[in-house]
């Protein structure tokens, strides 16, 4: 399975994501650069953490229009699978990929620590690896973490099981703890926490790995019965 | 269009207009022999700015020469934008740490995020990825004033947005609290960058008919002067130099680092310097004056953010996010394509001549023309008279004191939320100190580790000093600061490799303050060379002081060890029950300047803990034979609040709990501030081979039952649940922000 790690001018997690797949996943990944107008090799879309064009204006807001985007929401409506972590899920809400958006921590400060989550949906593509309801510690790095949405939106997520992971103590505000949510279609996730940073037990655990290897499984499942 | 006229020539001379620029009337004079008449005010202003102690040195040149600054692994000593210390594999590692004091006493967010960006600046200007950053930070005491308080939340949050947003771990450093700070805080952002020795560049403009380019943000008014400012006492009037404070673009940085990381790698790169103190002033000299050559720049080139700059303007702006590079002739256009891909402007705006000369040409004429020698090499140097104060002689007459402890429960609580102590979890919990996925050890221990990915490798790198100490004994308290960094990257499995340093102190034009900054040198440097840890570069901060009082004297070491396989990382922190618990060097009745001595009388006086390098050394060396060997569990220094301290700190975080015995004074035995000490934990299986290995002596061991237990004598003199001591520790900074 072949990945796109995204580099937008700003991006700062990208180096962690390559490494990730690279090292800890096995699998083939490249860095692709922010104006590139194809992405039709890549079976897989990354969307790291960082602070896109300094985070100017509003986080993802000027990410959004960046030119690469245009593929990376064909290569959602196409079914592949796009992960954005961080600053890559503050864009895939401003690109319209996802629902909601990102308020100030409640803190008004930035947070860095490791979090303990809560795997509510298991049966995602991103997420079966885990057992159902399994708690896992994947750190949090951001300043804008606080997760909102209407009413309408949170029952809309609830009623389809879009919410994936929540926190078990709140660090930011969330709306209902809610630290990562796919869309409909379960092709996009959006997550506040890093699982790229949680792929080595020497830098303090290895609970993001399983999410990338669902991603792996669940697109080897679909393609060896294609082939 | 700004009408702003400028002083003539002779204006400046007959109305004396270069004293507001801070230079000496007998400076001047020399100027005006240099040049062999008298300089138009874009010249006073270049030389008043390299002539500034900040960019010259002048004040503190004599004393800099005594540290050791040569080693087998050195690459690069002082005198470039980062010192360079090889670590074997082709590698080496690059540092460096600044001040920026003054601009965070006024403007502590941007004062602080400068500092950060302008340290990052020289790192990657070697043409080294820069890897880690950690700083050291001194404010008043958090209770004093919401001023304080203010200052200490904007400095953090300064330095967090700034690294943050770039993308650099923050992995470390130390923050301490002291009145003596309240008017000056201490703001000093270290660097930490990884090389191919390949790819070491120089800040040179070699080759005549080169290429001079100006990349980065475009300049503004801001900063005009900060050199000199820096070089100044803070007064009732410095909020009139809020101007001279710049502001941070980490966005436009980190496209910088990315582009010159990429630039280096292109045989057209001749030379890259820094646009820092003293902006495009000291960045042209000093290439042009390393090199042996001249330097001609057409400033109306250079890419500007405001309309109607003069060249002193521009000349002066410290504006941030900004390099000067040399390249080749002929290759402009693949560097300005580079540039462009990363959305940066590139110009180019000036050639490297033979003459020697820095030339400015301005709307078609020549505005100044300098020797750039005498810019960046002949700045003035002043032996400054040194006096022995009086405090110093009073101390010294005194015995040792042991404070009266009459619960040490209760002491052990207190010394735990004293804000220099207690966690700086409040801290370090904004600095993102993961990005880059490399920080094995995060803040919170001895020292932090950072990995080199895709070898077995780590380095080990603190910040370190404990001025207390040094305002007691300047030449003692200086080897201690060195030391104690050697200490903690020894207790965290490394060897030291060098520092760097950054020394903070007051108006050297007061001899008191003079022989502080001399001895404390001399110690320092005593300690680097017994230690093996040569200077490889850093940064003088005189004039700290507010309304006439200095601070305490605050060398402040920073230290990179070298961690030579990933086996080999130790942490503070107790593993698991049952383990023995040593102390490894004497423990003595030392109390001055210790934590229970402010803590009991609300001041510090007396004798500094002594410090016996032999000792140190033997110790140090043992420790780590121990650690290379497998047989230590955890490793702590053993530092301010003593034993106790260290102990509950190891405690913390474990859900274990320890049994200890001590013997003689207790209040020596738990409080004490004796140097040359580790608290390391050890399992059964490997007393036998680690007594043999390390001169330790065993004082308990780690239990199931999260408490703390200490007995005396046979008599239980302390029993605490860790609980309660860790809650104390945790609190006492969130506590004192409310």
């Amino acid at each position: 399975m072949k990945f796109a790690v995204i580099v937008f001018p700003g991006s700062n997690c990208d180096v962690d994501m390559y490494h990730a797949i690279k090292d800890e996943l096995g699998e083939e990944v490249e860095y692709v650069w922010h104006d590139t107008e194809n992405l039709d090799q890549y079976d897989g879309i990354l969307l790291p953490g960082g602070f896109s064009y300094g985070d100017y204006l509003r986080t993802g807001a000027i990410a959004r229009f960046s030119k690469v985007m245009q593929e990376v929401v064909k290569a959602a409506k196409a079914g592949k699978p796009v992960l954005g972590v961080c600053n890559g899920f503050q864009i895939l809400l401003e690109s319209g990929l996802l629902p909601g958006a990102m308020r100030r921590n409640e803190s008004l400060k930035f947070i860095c620590r490791p979090t303990q989550l809560k795997v509510v949906n298991n049966e995602t593509m991103f997420s079966s690896a885990y057992g159902d309801g399994e708690r896992i510690q994947i750190p949090i790095a951001h300043g804008e973490g606080n997760y909102y949405c209407d009413e309408e939106t949170l029952e809309r997520l609830k009623a389809n099981n879009q919410i994936v992971f929540t926190y078990e103590n709140n660090p930011n505000g969330s709306l209902e703890n809610i630290a990562g949510v796919v869309n409909e279609q379960g092709n996009v996730l959006g997550m506040m926490p890093h699982p790229e940073r949680a792929v080595d037990e020497l830098l303090g655990g290895a609970d993001g790995l399983k999410l990338f290897q669902s991603i792996v499984k669940q697109w080897r499942e679909a393609n060896v019965v294609k082939a | 269009m700004s009408l702003k006229l400028e002083p003539s020539p002779e204006q400046i001379k007959l109305e004396k207009v270069y004293r507001e620029m801070g230079l000496t009337d007998e400076e001047f004079a020399s100027v005006e022999k240099i040049l062999g008449r008298t300089p138009n005010y874009t010249e006073t202003g270049l030389f008043s700015v390299m002539w500034s102690e900040h960019c010259s040195y002048k004040n503190s040149k004599p004393v800099l020469r005594k540290f050791p600054t040569k080693g087998e692994r050195v690459l690069q000593g002082p005198g470039e934008g980062a010192g360079i210390v090889d670590i074997g594999d082709e590698q080496a590692v690059v540092f460096k740490i600044e001040s920026h004091n003054h601009p965070s006493a006024i403007e502590p967010y941007q004062g602080a995020a400068t500092g950060v960006g302008g340290i990052i600046r020289d790192v990657f200007s070697m043409g080294a990825r820069p890897i880690a950053l950690l700083n050291s930070l001194r404010f008043g005491e958090l209770d004093a004033s919401a001023r304080v308080r203010y200052l200490f939340k904007e400095v953090v949050a300064g330095i967090a947005g700034y690294g943050n947003c770039i993308g650099i771990p923050t992995v470390g450093g130390e923050v301490q609290f002291d009145p003596c700070y309240e008017g000056n805080p201490l703001v000093n952002a270290m660097c930490v960058g990884l090389i191919d020795h390949k790819d070491i560049k120089k800040g040179q403009a070699h080759g005549v008919g080169n290429t001079v380019m100006y990349v980065g943000a475009k300049t503004g008014r801001d900063g005009i002067h900060g050199a000199t400012f820096a070089s100044e006492e803070l007064s009732e009037s410095s909020d009139e130099k809020r101007p001279a404070v710049q502001v941070g673009d980490p966005f436009m940085e980190k496209l910088l680092i990315e582009a010159c990381l990429e630039l280096i790698h292109s045989d057209a790169l001749v030379g890259i310097q820094d646009m820092g103190a003293a902006g495009l002033t000291s960045s042209s000299a000093e290439m042009a004056s390393k090199a042996g050559s001249g330097i001609e720049m057409n400033l109306d080139l250079v890419p500007q953010r405001e309309t109607g700059m003069t060249a002193y303007e521009m000349m002066l702006s410290e504006s941030q996010e900004r390099m000067l590079i040399v390249v080749k002739k002929g290759r402009e256009q693949e560097i300005v394509e580079l540039f462009s891909k990363y959305d940066l402007e590139c110009v180019a705006i000036g050639t490297v001549t033979d003459d020697k000369m820095l030339r400015l040409v301005h709307k078609g004429e020549v505005v100044a023309d300098v020797p750039a020698d005498s810019l960046a090499e002949d700045a003035p140097v002043y032996y400054k008279p040194s006096r022995e104060p009086e405090y110093f002689r009073e101390f010294q007459a005194m015995e040792n004191d042991i404070p009266e402890v009459d619960d040490y429960n209760e002491t052990l609580i207190n010394l735990l939320k004293q804000s220099t102590i207690a966690s700086k979890e409040w801290v370090y919990d904004q600095y993102d100190y993961m990005v880059r996925t490399n920080t094995v050890v995060a803040p919170g221990s001895d020292a932090a580790i950072v990995r080199i990915r895709g070898t077995e490798k780590a380095l080990a790198m603190t910040t370190d000093c404990n001025s207390r100490y040094i305002y007691l004994d300047p030449e003692t308290g200086g080897k201690i600061a060195v030391a104690e960094a050697a200490r903690n990257i020894v207790a965290s499995g490394g060897e030291p490799l060098a520092i760097t340093d950054c020394l903070n102190f007051g108006n050297p034009e007061k001899p008191e303050i003079f022989w502080q900054f001399e001895k404390a040198v001399d110690g320092m440097s005593e300690a680097c060379l017994k230690l093996n840890a040569p200077v490889i570069g850093g940064n003088v901060s005189l004039y700290n002081e507010t309304n006439g009082t200095a601070i305490y004297p605050t060398p402040v070491v920073g230290m990179v060890g070298l961690v030579e396989n990933l086996n080999h990382i130790t942490t503070q922190s107790f593993k698991e029950a049952g383990d023995l618990i040593y102390v490894i060097g004497e423990t003595k009745d030392e109390f001055g300047g210790s934590e229970l001595q402010k803590l009991t009388y609300g001041r510090i006086f007396g004798k500094a803990p002594e410090l016996d390098l032999d000792i140190e050394e033997k110790n140090q060396k043992q420790v780590l034979a121990a650690i290379r060997a497998g047989l230590v569990a955890s490793a702590h220094d053993i530092a301010e609040g003593g034993l106790a301290v260290a102990v509950a700190e190891s405690l913390f975080g474990t859900k274990l709990g320890a049994q200890i015995e001590v013997s003689g004074n207790i209040t020596s035995a738990l409080f004490s501030e004796s140097q040359s000490r580790f608290l390391v934990s050890v399992k059964k299986e490997h007393q036998e081979k680690f007594e043999s290995l390390v001169d330790a002596v065993l004082i308990g061991e780690t239990t199931n039952t999260p408490n703390l237990e200490i007995y005396a004598n046979d008599k239980l003199v302390l029993e605490q649940e860790v609980v309660d001591l860790e809650g104390a520790w945790r609190g006492a900074i969130p506590c004192l922000l409310k």
